[in-house]
C-alpha cells in the first residue's frame, strides 16, 4: 500500500507542478522570441502590455530611463492647480506583474544590423523585433535663444514632471496684475489642443486668484484644434473679446509667431518686426521632433519624424524596428496619448503576427481627446480611423468631430467627468 | 434563479481549466474592441466612474446601444460621433469580443440601509427583466449590478428626460419608481446596484468558445492596482 501521507502528497503534487511548469516552456527554451520596447510612455507601455496579452511566450523587455512616468495629458490641471503632480505619476510595477522585464536605463545606441540595443553602463539587449516609442524632443534653438538652460527660466512643461512643477510655482508666485505668455508652435507637435487648454486653465486660476492678470497666447498658426469651441468657452468664462478678457490670442497674421526669446530679460519677440513682449511668466512650447534616440538610430526623416508603414508601424528606414506614438509619422492621426495607445496595439498585433509567421489583420485605430476649459466645462474631439489604400490613416467619413457648439451646460459638465474617467482608464490600460 | 447562476459558474470554471496555450488568435472584434479601452478599460472593464464596463454584456446590448448612438436615438456626448465610424458588421464583431470578457464589478462605496431599500424596489420593479439583481444580461438588458454609480446616474437622468428611449414595459415600471419620491428611490436603487460587488464569476455567458489569451494572468494581478 502506498504511503500517501499529507507531506508526501504535497511533495508529489509539487513535483508534478514543477514538471508541468518546466516541461512546457522547455520545448521552446532559449527560443523565446525577444521584443525590446524603448520608452515607457503612452505608446511603449501599452505596446509592452498588449504584446504579453497577445502572446505570453514572447519575452518583452521595456527600457525606460525614469523610475516614474508623469503623464503630459492632464498635466494642465496641475498647471492650473486643479490636481497634484502625484496624481499623474505612474510606475511600472503593473507591467512587471505581467511578466515584462522593466530595465531602468538610458538607451545609448541601436544597432539595426546586429539587432542589439545598448544602454548606458554598457549592457546590451538583443531583439527579434524592436519597438521605439521615445515621444518628442524639444527642438532647441528653433526659436533663437530657447535652449535647455532657457527652459529652466521659461519652462516648456511639454514633458510632465519637474517642468510642470516649475511652471505651476511661477504662476503661484506671480503678483496679481501680472502677465503670462504661452507660445504655441506650428503643426505637427505633441497634443494639438494642449496649448489652448493650458491657457484656459491658467485663465481659470487667474480668474479666481489673480483677476487683474492676463494670459496671452502667441501662436505660430492662424488656426488651431477645437478653435471655435475654445473661443466660445473663453467668451463665456473669461470675457474673451472684451477689453477685460483674461485671454488674448495672437495668430501669425497678428504677428504672433515667436522667433526669439531672451530668458534673462524675460522677453519674447514675435512677428516680422520682432515685437517685444515682456511677461512675468513665460511658457514656451517650442517646435519638436521625434525623441533623440529615434533620430540617432536613423529612424527619422529630414522633418524630424519617423516614417512608418502605417499597417504595422515598421520603420520605412530600418527593418524590424517599429516606431509608435508622437515620434512616428502616423498621418492623419494627431500626436495624442490616445493615438499612441491605439497605435501601440496595432503595432503589438503586427509584431506578434510577424514573429508567429502569420499575416497581420486589418488594423483599427481611434482617438478621443478631451480638453478641460474651466470649471465644469469640457470639450472633446473624437475620430475613428481606417488605413486607406494610399497608406494614409484616414478618419471614417461621417464620423468623429468635435463637441457640438450648442451643447447644454450639463453636456459640458459631463465631458469633464468623461475626461477624468478617460484618464483613469487610459492610464490603467497603459500601466496595469 | 440562484441555481442557474451556479450552473453557469460551473461551466465557466470548466472552461478556464480546459483552456491552454499562450497565443490567442487576434480576432477582428478584439482589434476593434481594443481601441475602446482608453475610455472603457482594458477588455471593457472600466476604471473610470462615468464610463460603463462593456465586459460581459450581451451582444444585443452593445449592438443596440451602438446603433441607437449612430441614429441619434440615444443621447451621448462622444459616443454618437464614434459609433458612426463603424459598420453593423464591425459593431457585432466588437460586441462579440466584449461579450466574451469577464465582467468585474466596480469597487465603490454604498450606504447599506439605502441599498436594502433599493433591493426591495429592484425586486418589485426591475428583477423580472434585470435578472439576478441586475447581474445577468442575456437578451439586451445590460448589466446594472456593479456598474459605476455616476454612469447609472446619467442613465436614470436621461431616461427621465426622455433623452434615452425605453421599452414600454420598462417605462411602466420606471414611472412607478420615479412617480413618488423619485429622486429618493433612484438613489436607493443606485446604492443597491453599487452594493452588488460579488457573485459575478459566472461571466462570460455567451460565445464560450474562442477564449482570449488572458488565462496566464487570471490568477495574479487582475482587478486591483
Amino acid at each position: 500500500m502506498s504511503q500517501v501521507t499529507r507531506r508526501n502528497f504535497i511533495k508529489l503534487s509539487t513535483s508534478v507542478a514543477v514538471a508541468s511548469m518546466a516541461g512546457f516552456p522547455l520545448l521552446s527554451f532559449g527560443a523565446n522570441k525577444q521584443v525590446v520596447v524603448i520608452g515607457g510612455g503612452a505608446g511603449g507601455a501599452t505596446a509592452a502590455k498588449y504584446l504579453r496579452m497577445l502572446d505570453a511566450s514572447i519575452d518583452v523587455t521595456l527600457i525606460e530611463q525614469n523610475e516614474f512616468y508623469y503623464t503630459c495629458f492632464m498635466s494642465n490641471e496641475v498647471v492650473g492647480g486643479e490636481r497634484t503632480l502625484d496624481s499623474i505619476k505612474f510606475n511600472y510595477k503593473g507591467l512587471e506583474k505581467r511578466g515584462i522585464k522593466v530595465v531602468k536605463a538610458k538607451v545609448t545606441g541601436i544597432d539595426a544590423d546586429k539587432k542589439v540595443v545598448t544602454v548606458d553602463g554598457g549592457q546590451t539587449f538583443g531583439y527579434d523585433r524592436l519597438i521605439v516609442s521615445p515621444g518628442v524632443e524639444m527642438k532647441w534653438g528653433a526659436i533663437a535663444g530657447y535652449d535647455e538652460a532657457a527652459s529652466e527660466i521659461m519652462p516648456h512643461a511639454w514633458k510632465a514632471g519637474p517642468q510642470t512643477t516649475l511652471l505651476r510655482k511661477q504662476l503661484e508666485a506671480m503678483k496679481d496684475g501680472g502677465t503670462v505668455i504661452v507660445t504655441a508652435p506650428a503643426e505637427p507637435f505633441r497634443c494639438p489642443p494642449g496649448p489652448y487648454e493650458r491657457a484656459s486653465l491658467i485663465a481659470s486660476y487667474l480668474k479666481e486668484h489673480k483677476p487683474k492678470s492676463k494670459v496671452i497666447i502667441l501662436d505660430a498658426k492662424d488656426k488651431f484644434s477645437k478653435q471655435d469651441l475654445f473661443m466660445q468657452a473663453w467668451k463665456q468664462l473669461y470675457g474673451y473679446g472684451t477689453d477685460k478678457s483674461l485671454i488674448e490670442w495672437r495668430s501669425v497674421a497678428d504677428q504672433g509667431k515667436v522667433v526669439r526669446v531672451d530668458a534673462k530679460a524675460m522677453a519674447v519677440y514675435s512677428g516680422d518686426m520682432e515685437d517685444e513682449h515682456k511677461a512675468d511668466v513665460i511658457n514656451v512650447i517650442p517646435p519638436q521632433t521625434a525623441g533623440k534616440i529615434a533620430i540617432d538610430a536613423g529612424l527619422a526623416n529630414e522633418a524630424g519624424w519617423c516614417p512608418v508603414d502605417r499597417k504595422t508601424f515598421e520603420s520605412k528606414q530600418r527593418k524590424e524596428i517599429h516606431v509608435i506614438g508622437d515620434a512616428s509619422d502616423a498621418s492623419k492621426m494627431p500626436k495624442s496619448a490616445y493615438s499612441a495607445n491605439t497605435q501601440a496595439k496595432v503595432c503589438a498585433a503586427a509584431v506578434v503576427a510577424a514573429l508567429q509567421g502569420k499575416d497581420m489583420i486589418e488594423p483599427a485605430y481611434s482617438n478621443t481627446c478631451y480638453s478641460i476649459v474651466g470649471k465644469d466645462y469640457g470639450i472633446s474631439v473624437a475620430a475613428v480611423y481606417r488605413l486607406g489604400a494610399d497608406g494614409v490613416i484616414n478618419s471614417v467619413e461621417g464620423s468623429g468631430g468635435v463637441s457640438p457648439k450648442d451643447a447644454t451646460a450639463e453636456h459640458r459638465k459631463r465631458e469633464v467627468a468623461y475626461a477624468h474617467s478617460w484618464f483613469n482608464n487610459i492610464t490603467d490600460d497603459m500601466f496595469n | 434563479m440562484k441555481y442557474r447562476l451556479k450552473c453557469v459558474l460551473l461551466l465557466a470554471g470548466g472552461l478556464t481549466l480546459s483552456s491552454s496555450g499562450w497565443a490567442a488568435e487576434l480576432t477582428r472584434g478584439a482589434m476593434l474592441g481594443n481601441t475602446c479601452a482608453g475610455c472603457h478599460g482594458t477588455d471593457g472593464v472600466s476604471q473610470g466612474i462615468a464610463t460603463p464596463s462593456l465586459a460581459g454584456k450581451s451582444v444585443d446590448t452593445i449592438k443596440e446601444a451602438m446603433l441607437a448612438y449612430q441614429k441619434g436615438d440615444r443621447a451621448s456626448t462622444i459616443m454618437g460621433r464614434l459609433a458612426k465610424g463603424y459598420s453593423e458588421e464591425e459593431i457585432i464583431a466588437m460586441a462579440e469580443f466584449f461579450a466574451q470578457q469577464k465582467y468585474v464589478p466596480a469597487k465603490q462605496k454604498f450606504d447599506a440601509t439605502k441599498a436594502k431599500a433599493g433591493e426591495k424596489l429592484h425586486e418589485k420593479h426591475c428583477e423580472k427583466c434585470h435578472e439576478e439583481n441586475g447581474k445577468i444580461d442575456e437578451d439586451g438588458t445590460g448589466i446594472l449590478a456593479g456598474q459605476w454609480t455616476p454612469y447609472l446616474q446619467y442613465q436614470f437622468a436621461d431616461f427621465k428626460a426622455g433623452d434615452r428611449e425605453m421599452p414600454k414595459k420598462m417605462k411602466t415600471q420606471m414611472d412607478k419608481v420615479l412617480g413618488q419620491d423619485g429622486d429618493k428611490r433612484t438613489e436607493e436603487l443606485l446604492h443597491f446596484y453599487a452594493s452588488q460587488q460579488t457573485g459575478f464569476d459566472a461571466a462570460p455567458k455567451k460565445d464560450k468558445k474562442d477564449k482570449k489569451a488572458k488565462d496566464d494572468d487570471d490568477d495574479d494581478d487582475k482587478g486591483d492596482k
